[in-house]
C-alpha cells in the first residue's frame, strides 16, 4: 500500500447527475413538478490510495450513475471527479482519456455476457494491450497476458490460453474478466455486482481475489453492490446511498455495528442470516425507493422512514458528524 | 397434518445424442400442509429440474425415469396431460422464476390475473376480474392498479403479481422458483413476508427452489439440500442449520456471509459442481470435500435417518457438533 502519497485516487465532490425528460412524458410529469430524473444529487466522497469502499444502496439509489461519472462515460450536471489529481470530466475530452481508460477499469456484473464466446482467453485479456499499444513483440504481450491470468488465479495460465469462454465455470469466467481489467496494470478497479451472479460457494473466491489484489498490488477498489452482507465481509468503509445521495458514510465495522440512518438500521435488518438464534426483528419498510423524478421534500427518506417526525418533512439533513461518529444524513442522527 | 405433496425416489434424465444425462437421482421428500420446503443447491445441482417435474413441465429431453409424485393419493406421472391440467394452477400453483419477463407486456395486469380462473375455473371474466381485485389485495397492490401495464410495474410488484396469479385457482401448494433473485433486499423481505403469511393464513404448502440460503433460513420449515442431482441433506431448518451433517452443507453455510461476525473469513469451497456428463463414479461432492476417504471415491452414499428427521447421504458425516 502507499500510504506515503496523502492525495486520494478518488475525489468525488458535489456531484450531481440530472436526465432532462423530454416530449409527452414532460407533458405528463409537469403536474408532479420537476421534469428532471435527479440520478445523483450532490454526492462527495475520497476514495484512499489501497482502500476499499463499498457503494450500497438499492435499485434505483444511483450508485451505478456513480460508478459510471467515476469512468468517465457520464458527465456529471455539476461537481467534479478527481482520478490522481486530475479532473475525470477533462481527462475524457483530452489526450489523456487514454491514461484514464489504462488506469480506471471495470469489473461487470455478469460474466457469462461481458465476455466475447467466440474468443479465447489469451484474445480477450490481450485486446487492451492492442488497444493501448502497449506491447510491442508478441512475447512481450504473451508475457503479460500470463501474468495476469497467473493474478487472476488462473494456474497454470498455459492451460487456459487456448479455451473459450464456453467452456468455463461462472468464477472461472469472472477471473478471466479480471484478468482482463488486470493485463493494463490499473489503479482503480469499479467492480459493479461483481459476485451477485456466482453461485454461493465460489462467491467468497473472487471477493478473496480482489481484496488480495489490494494487498498485493495497491490497487484501490470501488464495490458497488446491493448486498450489505458481502460488502461488510470485503471493504474498509461503505456508503450507503438512497435516492442519489450518500446518507451514511464510514468504517465497514462502524457502520454494521453502530448504524446511525434509519434506512441503514433497516437494511441491515433484513439482511438474511443462517444463525438459527439471530432471529432478530425485522425492520420491513413499505413500498419502493421513490421515483427520482418527484423527490420527497425535506428529508428524501421520510416517507418510509420509520422513524420520521414532522420537521423531517422540511428539512433535507446533510451529511454530519455528531458526537464523533461516523458523518450521517438525518436530523434525529443524536438521538439513536 | 396432512401431506400435501409427497415425492418418492425420483430420477430424471435429461436424453441427449451421446448418453443419458442424469439431472436428478433419488430425491425423496414431502411437504405438508401449512409448511414450507425449500429445495437449495447451487447452478446445475437439479432443484429446477425436480421442480418442473412436479408440474410435468420438463423440456421436451427431459424423461422421469422412475419414482412417484403423490398429491392427495394420486400419482401426478400416471395422470393423463388432460388429467394433469386439473392439478397445475388448480391443486398447483406455481411463481415462475424471472418475473421480470414472465409477463405478457401487452396485457393489463389485472387481465392476466383474471386469465388463469377464466381458462381453469370456467369462471366469467367479470367475475375473475373481481376476484383478481381481492388477490392483488392479499398480495399488498392497489386493486385500482389492475388497469395498468406490467412496465408500470417495478420488479418487487411483478413478482407480487406473479404470486397473485399463482393464487388465482385456490391451490394447495404453492411452488416458488427463485422468488427473490434478481430483487433488492428490502423488496426481497417483503416478498418473503407474503410467502410467509400466505403459509400461515391460507394454510398452502410452500415449495421454495432458491441457491440463497438466507432465504431459506427466513422463511422455511424444512430443507433439501442438493449436490450434483443428489440429495446431500434434508431435515429441518432449525436441524440441518445448527447442525449440518454434510460437509457440503457445512462448508455452504460457512460460505454464508454472517455479518454479527465479520471478522472471520468468508470461506468459499474451492472447485466447482460436477458437470452431469462427468460425475464422479463415487460420492458426488468427493472432488470438493476435505473428510473424504478412499470408500467415497468409488462408492456413492446412499441418504441415510443418521438424526430423528434429520437425513444426510455421507460416509463420513460431521456428527461432533451435535453434541455441543
Amino acid at each position: 500500500m502507499q500510504i506515503d502519497t496523502p492525495s486520494p485516487v478518488l475525489e468525488v465532490s458535489n456531484v450531481r447527475k440530472l436526465y432532462p425528460i423530454s416530449g409527452g412524458l414532460r407533458q405528463f410529469l409537469r403536474q408532479q413538478g420537476s421534469s428532471f430524473v435527479h440520478a445523483l444529487d450532490g454526492i462527495s466522497f475520497r476514495l484512499e490510495r489501497g482502500e476499499i469502499l463499498g457503494v450500497v444502496g438499492e435499485s434505483g439509489s444511483g450508485k451505478s450513475t456513480t460508478a459510471l461519472s467515476v469512468l468517465g462515460l457520464i458527465n456529471p450536471t455539476e461537481g467534479h471527479i478527481m482520478f490522481d489529481g486530475q479532473d475525470v470530466n477533462q481527462m475524457v475530452r483530452s489526450r489523456d482519456r487514454m491514461k484514464l481508460r489504462r488506469q480506471v477499469q471495470m469489473i461487470f456484473q455478469d460474466p457469462y455476457e461481458a465476455l466475447n464466446p467466440r474468443q479465447t482467453v489469451y484474445e480477450i485479456v490481450a485486446e487492451p494491450l492492442e488497444v493501448h499499444h502497449i506491447v510491442r513483440t508478441k512475447e512481450e504481450k504473451t508475457e503479460r497476458v500470463k501474468i495476469a491470468l497467473l493474478q487472476a488465479g488462473l494456474k497454470p495460465p498455459e492451460n487456459y490460453l487456448k479455451r473459450y469462454p464456453g467452456e468455463l465455470s461462472g468464477g472461472q469466467r469472472q477471473r478471466v474478466v479480471i484478468a482482463g481489467a488486470l493485463v493494463l496494470q490499473p489503479k482503480l478497479l469499479v467492480a459493479d455486482e461483481p459476485v451477485s451472479m456466482l453461485d454461493v460457494s465460489i462467491r467468497a473466491e473472487i471477493l478473496n481475489l480482489l481484496r488480495q489484489l489490494r494487498d498485493e498490488h495497491g490497487i484501490s477498489i470501488l464495490y458497488i453492490t446491493h448486498d450489505l452482507a458481502t460488502a461488510g465481509f470485503f471493504t474498509d468503509r461503505i456508503a450507503v446511498m438512497y435516492l442519489g445521495r450518500i446518507v451514511e458514510i464510514g468504517k465497514t465495522s462502524e457502520v454494521l455495528k453502530d448504524p446511525i440512518h434509519p434506512y441503514t438500521r433497516a437494511l441491515i435488518s433484513v439482511i438474511p442470516t443462517t444463525k438459527q438464534d439471530r432471529k432478530q426483528k425485522r425492520v420491513i419498510l413499505q413500498g419502493e425507493i421513490p421515483n427520482p423524478v418527484d423527490i420527497p421534500s425535506g428529508c428524501r427518506f421520510h416517507p418510509r422512514c420509520p422513524a420520521a417526525i414532522d420537521q423531517c418533512r422540511d428539512v433535507d439533513p446533510q451529511l454530519d458528524v455528531k458526537n464523533g461518529r461516523h458523518p450521517v444524513a438525518c436530523i434525529r442522527a443524536d438521538e439513536t | 397434518m396432512t401431506i400435501a405433496l409427497e415425492v418418492r425416489h425420483l430420477s430424471i434424465d435429461y436424453v441427449s445424442k451421446r448418453q443419458p444425462l442424469k439431472a436428478v437421482e433419488d430425491v425423496s421428500f414431502e411437504v405438508k400442509q401449512g409448511r414450507s420446503l425449500a429445495l437449495v443447491g447451487e447452478s446445475g445441482c437439479g432443484k429446477t429440474t425436480t421442480m418442473l417435474a412436479l408440474m410435468r413441465l420438463l423440456p421436451r429431453e427431459g424423461r422421469i425415469v422412475s419414482g412417484q409424485i403423490l398429491c392427495n393419493g394420486v400419482d401426478l406421472l400416471q395422470l393423463s396431460e388432460n388429467q394433469m391440467r386439473q392439478y397445475r394452477w388448480q391443486r398447483i400453483g406455481i411463481v415462475f422464476q424471472g418475473a421480470m419477463n414472465a409477463l405478457n407486456p401487452v396485457q393489463k395486469v389485472g387481465h392476466q390475473i383474471a386469465e388463469a380462473m377464466v381458462r381453469h375455473e370456467q369462471r366469467s371474466w367479470k367475475d375473475a376480474s373481481q376476484r383478481a381485485g381481492e388477490l392483488m389485495e392479499i398480495v399488498g397492490i392497489q386493486p385500482e392498479r389492475a388497469q395498468q401495464y406490467p412496465h408500470q410495474f417495478s420488479g418487487g410488484m411483478r413478482q407480487r403479481v406473479m404470486i397473485a396469479m399463482a393464487l388465482a385457482c385456490k391451490p394447495d401448494i404453492l411452488i416458488a422458483d427463485e422468488p427473490t433473485t434478481a430483487l433488492d433486499v428490502m423488496v426481497q423481505a417483503q416478498i418473503l413476508e407474503i410467502l410467509q403469511s400466505l403459509q400461515k393464513e391460507l394454510g398452502l404448502a410452500v415449495i421454495i427452489v432458491t441457491h440463497d440460503l438466507g432465504v431459506v433460513a427466513e422463511v422455511c420449515d424444512e430443507v433439501l439440500v442438493m449436490y450434483g442431482g443428489k440429495t446431500a441433506e434434508y431435515g429441518t431448518v432449525a436441524d440441518v442449520f445448527s447442525h449440518p451433517l454434510h460437509p457440503y452443507t457445512r462448508r455452504l453455510l460457512q460460505a454464508f456471509p454472517d455479518i454479527d461476525n465479520l471478522n472471520s473469513t468468508l470461506a468459499s469451497i474451492p472447485g466447482h459442481p460436477p458437470a452431469l456428463h462427468d460425475l464422479p463414479q463415487g460420492c458426488r461432492f468427493e472432488p470438493r470435500c476435505a473428510r473424504k476417504s478412499a470408500l467415497c471415491n468409488t462408492v456413492s452414499p446412499s441418504i441415510s435417518e443418521l438424526r430423528a428427521d434429520h437425513f444426510a447421504a455421507c460416509h463420513h458425516p460431521e456428527e461432533g457438533n451435535y453434541a455441543n
